[in-house]
């Protein structure tokens, strides 16, 4: 906790950055393997490639479809969060205003679809999505993640609107506002902080989700990049190159987020991230 | 809010009457939360109740006829080796996640707090497993625990050829896998949600108690340690939820394998359902892992809320 630079603090900055390169290995894995020629993975399966081989990428862009797949990833991801910020921050806006014991018992409510695991709901659903005819359709997940991901969304703006001051809403309705257009043109402005990270910590579940995607859009085109990953790479188990390469462009667009917004998005995650 | 402007908005309700007094107290009208019920129902909460049902029954996911057994699917779960032994499994994992999570995050988040110069980079490093796609990640893992993969390279480069494994063939390593796999791609959010509660401990409290004598063991057991109890709840709440229904990262590592050495209930639930075709079983699987996952959850939560407020 000292201000100062110590021996100590060299020591420790040492022992940590080693720490940190163990931690980094499976990426530096990931880079380097997509890199590799199958001759020079044979040879120096650990070193840094040398004169790099490209070959990988155009061959694991197109055999596992991964245009298509981050196309529709991006699509069920965009389409998912807007329904989520739509519906979420007006109904966390009335948990937020109404009474006490109702407020509670909406909590509680809520409360279970995010603690109880998925897996009950799981059967009987799929059973729903088939029964209407939505399996293989996109629409099916953007319906699902609005419904699973409604309470975190819930949870994040209740809370924040709570620490709003009354004040403003009831000038605006003072001045002959109605309760829509107050919340829309009054509320929902001052919720932008609590949305952008709505937005991170449900796009970051969505892209990444696997277990439902892959119930539901296995095998139709519309497979999301995990799934597409997943039995692209089941087809092709012994070209390391190509898979890596795959592997690579997959994961691509969350690193690119990450790093470009990783303040913003390690912020959201420690205080979001409250359950 | 200025005080004249608060009085001027009294003066305002005054002449209203009292009727728009009450009519700005009610509240928001239930139009707003209506169509969050309605989805939230259409996807959780109806299908979990008809999920609970379907527990009683023998259907199979597909005919028409499905008939009432009772208990008969809990009956069969009792006496099933591989469903009870992921049971099993599943608190192994989750109870090793956890002590993983809270002990090599706060110890990241305590290295972290201090002067050394690259602490931003390496918080970037250590919390970018979060994010990865774990299906991703997890070939990646499975690549190196492959027997001809980087592990094992190292090793043999390292003049260790003797400690070469069938990392994720051996019933034992391949559960030390999966739960180092998952560990490593949680521990960063420990870390973080550590780290936001270390920067609430105020620098006095820590100097007096170095004045007092304190050495850095006892300082970080009778002072900093009570300071993060809201951080410790959050995160010990976290890593149980996540770590009972881990699913991705054991589906691609060893899908349950070898034998059912790394089986857990949302593994085997899936396959159950969906590879087997046993809709009623499954579910009978599910309510139980509910029932499990509510009691733990729920428990933990109330000890640590008492812990906290004791301490405050």
């Amino acid at each position: 906790m000292s201000k100062r630079y110590t021996i100590g603090s060299f020591l420790l900055e040492i022992v940590m950055i080693a720490v940190a390169a163990v931690f980094a290995f499976p990426i530096y894995i990931l880079i380097v393997l997509a890199f590799k020629s199958e001759e020079n993975w044979r040879e120096a399966p650990l070193s840094v490639p040398l004169d790099p081989y490209l070959g990988n990428f155009s061959a694991g862009w197109s055999q596992a479809y991964l245009g298509d797949a981050i196309f529709s990833s991006a699509l069920v991801v965009i389409c998912s969060l807007l329904v989520l910020v739509a519906i979420g921050a007006p109904a966390a806006y009335f948990v937020a205003r109404c009474k006490p014991r109702l407020g509670y018992g909406l909590y509680v409510f809520f409360l279970a679809g995010m603690i109880l695991p998925f897996q009950l709901a799981l059967i009987p659903l799929y059973q729903t999505m088939r029964d209407i005819q939505l399996l293989g359709s996109p629409a099916s997940l953007v319906l699902f993640y609005a419904g699973l991901q409604m309470p975190f969304t819930i949870f994040l703006y209740a809370g924040f609107i709570r620490t709003i001051p009354r004040a403003y809403e009831e000038a605006a309705k003072i001045d002959g506002a109605g309760e829509l257009l107050t919340f829309v043109a009054v509320v929902m402005p001052l919720l932008r902080p609590i949305t952008g990270t709505v937005l991170i910590l449900n796009g970051v579940f969505i892209w990444n989700d696997f277990l439902t995607p892959l119930l539901y859009l296995s095998g139709s085109d519309w497979a999301t990049v995990p799934v597409a990953i997943f039995s692209f790479v089941d087809q092709y188990v012994t070209e390391w190159g190509t898979i890596f390469a795959a592997l690579l462009i997959g994961v691509l667009p969350v690193l690119a987020t990450f790093l470009v917004l990783q303040r913003s998005m390690i912020r959201g995650f420690a205080s979001g991230v409250k359950g | 809010m200025s005080s004249d402007s608060a009085a001027h908005v009294e003066v305002t309700f005054a002449k209203l009457g009292s009727n728009s007094k009450r009519l700005l107290s009610a509240g928001v009208s239930w139009g707003f939360v209506l169509p969050a019920i309605a989805v939230y129902g259409f996807v959780i909460v109806y299908p979990m109740i008809a999920g609970t049902g379907f527990a009683f029954t023998d259907w199979d996911g597909l005919s028409n006829d499905r008939s009432f057994v009772g208990l008969e699917n809990f009956r069969r779960l009792a006496s099933d080796p591989q469903a009870r032994a992921s049971i099993s499994t599943t608190l192994v994992m989750a109870g090793s996640l956890l002590v993983a999570k809270i002990v090599i995050g706060l110890l990241l988040a305590l290295a972290l707090n201090t002067q050394i110069r690259t602490r931003n980079f390496l918080r970037m490093i250590f919390f970018m497993p979060v994010v990865l796609t774990p299906v991703i990640m997890s070939f990646v893992w499975r690549y190196i625990f492959s027997s001809n993969g980087a592990l094992n390279q190292l090793l043999e480069a390292a003049g260790l050829g003797n400690w070469e494994q069938q990392w994720l063939g051996d019933p034992g390593w391949a559960l030390f896998c999966v739960i180092f796999v998952t560990s490593w791609s949680q521990v960063g959010l420990a870390m973080v949600i550590f780290l936001a509660g270390l920067q609430k401990v105020p620098e006095e409290l820590i100097e007096a108690a170095k004045i007092d004598g304190a050495g850095p063991v006892r300082r970080l057991w009778s002072v900093i340690l009570p300071m993060l109890a809201p951080a410790m709840t959050v995160n010990v709440v976290i890593a149980l939820i996540t770590g009972l229904k881990f699913f991705d990262q054991i589906y691609v590592l060893t899908a349950g394998g070898p034998g059912y050495a790394t089986e857990t209930m949302s593994t085997i639930i899936y396959k159950t359902s969906f590879q087997f075709g046993e809709f009623g079983y499954g579910s009978s699987i599910a309510l139980v892992f509910a029932i499990i996952v509510a009691t733990i959850v729920y428990s933990a939560t109330y000890l640590l809320k008492k812990r906290e407020i004791e301490h405050v």
